[in-house]
């Protein structure tokens, strides 16, 4: 941590963000500032940067990834540079209180890159000193010998896409690295931020089997640090993995043994003192990644970069409702429309307040923490938890048959509940759009009800 | 009953008079040499054919001086004249102004208008006895012109011509629109295709997962084909069509559900009023005799067929050489369905089928309930014999499993015969449901994906504890695709 400040960025990284923290790792004390709590959903947000070139495709991917042509890193840097300053401007956010560099293969950006962007924020806004910045990595060799500077750039947080200890497996998947060199990779992480790296590791793969993935798993918990992140690979259309599949090149796991996997694997990081705090991520020594956290605590974030999502009121421009955004796909376009607006934002859909509402409920069910009462009332200060989902016969075989839990600290999911949230969430979607309709309407009413008084006065 | 045997397209290459002259000659005991070979397409012997019909077909026994005697023959709708009826005189004359009634309705009519078919209609003033033409009487209805129905003068009333027996349906569907909003374009389709078709019968009918519709009879699986496609080819109709079910009887031997039915004998049309066995001394299915004609190659296989479809054998003749005349008694609803289709596609097309009504006979049926996790699905209650019931059940079981969406326990899709359960199958529980990773991008698809299946829950059904969508009982119910 000290280290960390003696390696402060250069001017811009000005006053501290209005919180108090403390000296234990990452910990952030949500304190007295309650009263600013609403406030503080438009004056902050957390920052997310893409980084769209790789050098290979994984055969499972789609996401917004390109191998470039030609390098366009400088490019790119720049337009990233004033995307940010531009997005940051609309948001009128005064602090950012994360940023996650992803991709793409984000560590095949110069360190350079990294810095650049980070001044960038500091120039806009604070950026505090124990913010949170994480980089994705890439653990091959050339990966490795870039984390020291990553990390004087002003990373503080690495996420490691190990993803398999197979060596076929990553043959398989279309992986440019062995498992050695993802274990070095993790190794050297740990040296540069101890209690700050994140290992990215999928099951469900091709020719895995329960037995397998418990195996590897014992492998990894030996070496990992204090966070996981356990992904179930998903078959996306238009991936080379897909076709595989489809034409019976390839075989996955049973929905069963899948099933199996996870619960086993819960099981077992548990039992090694990772506790879950969300869907796919477990974390000890209270590692959790603010970044992501913040994403399912519904609070805003700023997407920059080809393909990047967003979500924040554009308070430049005189906003008041929150925005789903959605920056150009296609890099090259991409870095022309910010060289000609400022920045290439291609989709802005307005949330209205029940979409809102469902966004929160959707993604903040996704933690073992689940929405607590003070949470829901930033973003429904009139209909409270109770109100919404307590009277509704289906929330309540729910919550007899002990998938969710509803009580004086808020609602969640149980054990047993989160591994089949989505099948939970449809029922708590309809209740909450009828109670806020129904909110709705009686407002109408009752609005109507006080003109005509007031008329026939 | 004269008859001129007429063998026409005689100018293919594998035409072969002589062998289906003599085929006629075995079949119908008609000489060979009574046999007008002709080829319409090339105009040879037809007017062999138009001599022979003044030579050796009689005059219509009928004499003028009898009080007037018509056979309605045929009817049609004309929105401005009302029913058309084609009539052929047995006795008689009649012309305009006379009050003629209806033997089978005991109506009474003027006579607007009236005329011959030449064959367009050529209106005249009177027509006489051994005449067709046709007769316009300000009926409204085309039921009121039936097919078989005798017509006479008011003061002269008449014994009414033999074999006339009302169109009786024997195939029977259940149609329902796509969606209730669609009930009332539905129903005016209906009735206009009727007005011109007075043999389909038209019941109200309601089924709880389908809604308001209809159970339509008609003369047979053809006849209800051909609606269906005009249905939906003039009318623009879309119908869930569900398999069609025959009119089942039963004695009851409660004399205090006689008393409410008025009669011992009672047909059961809709399977959820099936009576129960304990007030019931049989169950009666009707039956039809059914005659196989095929090339003997066929034989063996189609044979088979019969036995499956619980036909019972009553008579098997060689009429020549290579083929077999076979007749089954069926029970009407083992070939409802498909057992034509078959039966062409087992003999390549050669074999041919043609049944006749049969009356009724006893027959052990069953009430067979769809149970989900143990509650009955009461759309689903099918009448069906008990040797049929394991396949049938089987086979919505397997359809319902299709249709039925995963839930977060196991759903157990069960056939029963009372508490007996004959067929099930199993929709295995999830055991995880959730989104790996939520990011970015993804929380967009996932949310329109969540919003979706929000949606579809508000229109599913709840039996038991198990969620049903809408479809699922269509599915199960509709008939199979060819």
């Amino acid at each position: 941590m000290i280290r960390m400040m003696r390696h402060a960025l250069h001017a811009g990284r000005g006053a501290l963000c209005l919180r108090s923290f403390s000296e234990t790792r990452g910990e952030v004390i949500e304190d007295v500032l309650q009263r600013t709590d609403s406030a503080r959903l438009t004056n902050e947000a957390s920052l997310y940067v893409h980084w769209p070139y790789c050098l290979r495709r994984c055969s499972y991917c789609n996401f917004n990834k390109y191998i470039p042509r030609e390098n366009n890193d400088h490019m790119m840097t720049e337009c990233l540079q004033r995307e940010t300053e531009t997005l940051l401007q609309l948001s009128q956010v005064s602090c950012i209180t994360s940023v996650f560099f992803g991709g793409g293969t984000p560590s095949l950006a110069h360190p350079s890159t990294i810095a650049a962007v980070l001044e960038t924020v500091s120039r806009q806004a604070n950026l505090s000193d124990t913010a949170e910045v994480t980089l994705e990595v890439n653990p091959t060799p050339v990966g490795r010998s870039k984390l020291e500077d990553f990390f004087h750039a002003g990373v503080n947080r690495f996420s490691i896409g190990v993803q398999s200890l197979q060596d076929e497996d990553l043959k398989v998947l279309g992986r440019d690295h062995s498992p050695q060199q993802a274990l070095l990779t993790v190794a050297e992480a740990r040296r540069l931020c101890p209690g700050r790296v994140s290992v990215d590791v999928m099951f469900g793969r091709p020719k895995q089997s329960v037995e397998s993935w418990e195996n590897e798993l014992s492998e990894l918990l030996r070496v990992c640090d204090d966070h996981v992140s356990l992904y179930q690979l998903t078959l996306e259309r238009g991936t080379q993995l897909f076709k595989q599949v489809l034409e019976g090149e390839v075989t996955l796991p049973t929905e069963e043994e899948t099933a199996e996997m996870y619960l086993c694997a819960r099981k077992t990081l548990h039992q090694h003192g990772l506790l879950q705090y969300e869907v796919s991520n477990f974390a000890r020594q209270n590692a959790v990644s603010h970044h992501n956290r913040s994403y399912w605590k519904g609070t805003q974030y700023i997407g920059v970069g080809p393909g990047a999502h967003g979500r924040f009121v554009p308070v430049g421009e005189g906003g008041v409702l929150r925005e789903a955004r959605t920056q150009t796909l296609e890099p090259d376009i991409w870095m022309r429309e910010v060289q000609q607006k400022g920045h290439a934002t291609r989709r802005r859909i307005q949330l209205s307040h029940l979409e809102l509402l469902e966004e929160v409920l959707v993604m903040g069910m996704r933690m073992t923490e689940g929405i607590d009462h003070k949470h829901w009332e930033l973003f429904s200060p009139q209909l409270g938890l109770h109100e919404v989902f307590g009277t509704s016969s289906d929330v309540q075989e729910l919550l007899q048959r002990g998938q969710l839990i509803l009580d004086e600290r808020g609602l969640r999911c149980s054990w047993e509940g989160l591994a089949l949230l989505d099948s939970l969430l449809p029922a708590l979607l309809v209740e909450l759009e009828r109670r806020v309709s129904l909110r709705l309407q009686e407002d109408e009413h009752a609005k109507g009800q006080t003109n005509r008084t007031s008329n026939t006065r | 009953m004269a008859i001129v045997p007429v063998i026409n397209k005689i100018d293919l290459k594998n035409a072969d008079p002589e062998r289906v002259e003599s085929q006629i000659e075995k079949v119908f005991d008609i000489p060979c040499e009574e046999c007008i070979r002709i080829s319409a397409k090339l105009g040879i012997n037809i007017e062999e054919v138009l001599r022979a019909v003044v030579e050796r077909i009689p005059p219509p026994a009928a004499s003028i001086d009898e009080p007037f005697k018509a056979l309605v023959f045929d009817s049609t709708f004309d929105h401005y004249r009302g029913v058309v009826a084609n009539i052929a005189l047995f006795g008689g004359r009649v012309k305009k102004g006379d009050k003629i009634v209806s033997a089978y309705l005991g109506k009474t009519y003027e006579v607007n208008e009236l005329g011959l078919l030449r064959p367009a209609e050529h209106p005249t003033q009177k027509l006489f006895a051994g005449q067709v033409g046709y007769i316009i009487a300000g009926m409204k209805d085309v039921k009121e012109a039936q097919i078989g129905d005798t017509l006479y003068l008011q003061e002269h009333p008449v014994e009414t011509l033999p074999g006339f027996k009302p169109a009786k349906a024997m195939v029977f569907a259940g149609m329902y629109p796509m969606d209730q909003s669609e009930y009332p374009a539905l129903r005016s389709a209906i009735e206009r295709l009727t007005l011109n078709d007075s043999s389909v019968t038209v019941q109200r009918d309601s089924s709880m997962a389908l809604g308001a519709g209809w159970r339509l009879g008609f003369l047979g699986l053809l006849h209800m084909e051909v609606f269906n496609q005009r249905l939906e080819q003039e009318y623009n109709a879309s119908v869930i069509v569900t398999a069609p079910t025959v009119p089942y009887k039963a004695v009851l031997s409660s004399p205090k559900l006689i008393k409410e039915h008025g009669s011992e004998e009672i047909t059961v049309v809709n399977p959820s009023l099936f009576p129960d066995r304990a007030v019931v001394s049989e169950y009666l299915e009707p039956m039809v005799l059914g005659t196989i004609l095929t090339p003997d190659s066929y034989t063996g296989k189609i044979m088979t067929l019969a036995l499956n479809r619980r036909g019972i054998q009553q008579n098997m003749v060689y009429i020549d050489d290579q083929r077999v005349m076979m007749k089954y008694l069926f029970p009407l609803n083992e070939i409802v369905v498909d057992f034509y289709d078959l039966l062409k596609s087992m003999s390549s097309g050669y074999a041919s089928f043609d049944y006749e009504n049969a009356g009724y006979q006893a027959a052990d049926l069953i009430k067979m309930n769809i149970l989900l996790n143990g509650e009955p699905v009461e759309e689903l209650i099918t009448i069906v014999h008990r040797e049929r019931a394991y396949n049938m059940g089987k086979a919505m079981c397997e359809r319902l499993k299709d249709s039925i969406p995963r839930q977060m326990f196991e759903v157990a899709i069960q056939a029963a015969i009372g508490s007996k359960v004959i067929a099930r199958e199993t929709i295995k529980a999830f055991r995880k449901n959730v989104l790996a990773k939520c990011y970015g991008g993804d929380i967009t698809r996932k949310m329109k994906l969540l919003k979706r299946q929000a949606e579809g829950k508000k229109r599913m059904r709840r039996i038991g504890n198990v969620e049903v969508p809408k479809d699922a009982f269509i599915n199960v119910l509709k008939r199979k695709e060819k």
